[in-house]
């Protein structure tokens, strides 16, 4: 059998006394788009965090190609192709636009590898290259957000995981970042994983989706039947 | 004018010292966002390095020479920057995710333990600094400069082009900003956020024992709590700068050095100290950001 490329099994984290998640399992296969929705508080960037090292968790594992990544520090997932876009883009506003891109490619020792990257993330977000040696806080929300989803593939990643893409943007932007994010995973095949209260578009655009609520998985099935789901309609989707 | 112009080289001289002290204080701010008050007492040991090294291995640190005084200088910044690191490894990281007030306290802990310990280890009375390098009276038409002057000055301004360009152009310069923007997602681009703190500490660390060196350069006296005044005085020049500002750290030293200069040389000289902290005060009263601390949002 085929591993899949992220599986979570009975997930629990806690903060202090407060458990954040109860026993998620989520499971994602290569090449996919697998959106996480819920309201706020439901827990989905915690588990984010987790898959990403930043949290530890109290029982459970996460295995990434089989391999359980469980108590490796956060520098060493990204080394084995996790790359993590944090919730509100979180692009270093004291370094230049191009400085964000150094950073995002730090493992990248080769500097020719580095400069290839680089410039496969200017085709995707051409608006970088014109921004090069700006300063990062002066960006737009868009802009920040084409810069933290570029930063984010310069570490050469196999799946991206990414937190509100769509928070503080302008809704022209928003649609034209949903569009790149559908490119990365078609063009270039990287799996994604996708956390958003835009349940709407998030659903669009992915294959399969899971509904947390506090803490806890309580429905998952292919976008398009959570689309029509009379609770999740109700619920995340406006009626 | 004759005697402004020495005061002010007088000033920058003193003020390039507090600036190398001031860039230790202002960076580990930068990365961990608290004040290392052991940061002074590194400085202290720098001194006390250069006086026992030329003590006890003069045929290799030979003082009132060139050479010698260049090596004992390197030396004391690898043996402070390693100091540092031990510091931050041994006192902080244990605090890493604990309230900032613990690491505040344990770092005012540290600096009692490195002063007492030195009072233990070297005696509390002042020892004579030896004159490391030789030192000659420059004529500059009416002005007469001591060669430790231009040494102090010339030596400083070369730390601070080289810090410059770490932190500018370097890849760790680079993950050092990052960090201190933001620990978690420095990580989440592969950054060893321990490894750049430890950097940052020594980094820090080694500028402080060069102005150790240099300060007893110009004030020959070494003693186990010589480090509290100057190191309070870049700390002042830190916030004044505006705190996690490297070029802040830099302007805010040459500019307390030079006040201080011409309070020391008007009537009021024995005000000099007062007028330091006056500064402090009234700098976090009306500007507490520090003179750069809006221009430029740059922070390490």
């Amino acid at each position: 059998m085929i591993k899949p490329l992220l599986e979570v099994q009975n997930l629990t984290v806690k903060y202090g006394a407060i458990t954040a998640l109860h026993n998620v399992d989520i499971r994602v296969e290569e090449g996919e788009i697998v959106s996480l929705i819920g309201a706020n508080g439901a827990g989905k960037t915690t588990l984010l965090r987790t898959i990403s090292g930043l949290l530890t968790p109290k029982t459970g594992s996460v295995s990434f190609f089989g391999t359980s990544i469980v108590g490796v520090s956060a520098h060493k997932i990204v080394r084995g192709g996790i790359s993590h876009i944090p919730e509100g883009r979180m692009v270093f506003a004291n370094l230049t636009v191009d400085e964000n891109l150094q950073m995002g490619g730090y493992l990248l020792s080769d500097k020719r590898v580095f400069a290839a990257e680089r410039d496969f993330v200017f085709s995707i977000f051409p608006r970088l290259r014109e921004r090069m040696t700006q300063s990062a806080g002066t960006l737009s929300g868009g802009e920040q957000q084409m810069l933290a989803i570029g930063r984010a593939l310069m570490s050469k990643p196999r799946f991206l995981m990414l937190d509100e893409p769509s928070l503080g943007i302008a809704p022209i932007l928003v649609r034209s970042i949903f569009e790149k994010i559908v490119e990365i995973n078609k063009m270039h095949g990287l799996t994604i994983l996708l956390v958003e209260q835009n349940a709407n578009m998030a659903l669009e655009i992915s294959s399969r989706g899971y509904v947390l609520e506090t803490g806890r998985v309580i429905l998952t099935a292919p976008s398009s039947s959570l689309r029509n789901d009379p609770k999740v309609r109700s619920a995340y989707l406006g009626g | 004018m004759n005697e402004f112009l020495q005061q002010v080289i007088n000033g920058v001289s003193l003020g390039a010292i507090y600036a190398l002290i001031a860039l230790g204080y202002t960076m580990v701010y930068g990365v961990l966002k608290f004040i290392n008050f052991a940061h002074s007492d590194v400085f202290m040991i720098g001194a006390f390095s250069a006086f026992y090294a030329v003590q006890k291995y003069p045929s290799v640190f030979v003082i009132n020479s060139w050479p010698g005084g260049a090596l004992v200088i390197f030396t004391v910044m690898a043996l402070c920057a390693l100091l540092g690191m031990v510091i931050e490894l041994l006192a902080y990281r244990p605090l890493r995710n604990k309230p900032r007030l613990s690491v505040l306290i344990t770092a005012i802990g540290v600096s009692l333990l490195i002063e007492n310990l030195a009072q233990l280890q070297f005696g509390a009375a002042p020892q004579h600094f030896p004159d490391l390098l030789p030192v000659t009276i420059i004529h500059l038409g009416n002005l007469s400069i001591s060669s430790t002057k231009i040494v102090v000055i010339g030596v400083a301004a070369f730390l601070l082009v080289a810090l410059e360009f770490i932190v500018r152009k370097t890849k760790i310069g680079v993950a050092m900003r990052a960090v201190s923007f933001n620990h978690q997602t420095a990580a989440l681009m592969g950054v060893n956020v321990d490894l750049v703190i430890s950097f940052t500490f020594g980094l820090g660390s080694a500028l402080a024992g060069a102005g150790g060196v240099l300060y007893s350069l110009s004030y020959p006296a070494v003693e186990p709590f010589m480090g509290i005044m100057p190191g309070l005085k870049a700390f002042v020049a830190a916030v004044l700068g505006g705190i996690g500002n490297i070029p802040g750290a830099a302007l805010g030293g040459l500019l307390l050095g030079i006040i201080e200069t011409f309070v020391k040389g008007s009537h009021y000289s024995t005000f000099t100290d007062a007028i330091a902290f006056a500064i402090l005060i009234l700098i976090l009263l009306f500007r507490p950001a520090g003179l750069l601390g809006k221009v430029q949002i740059e922070k390490v």
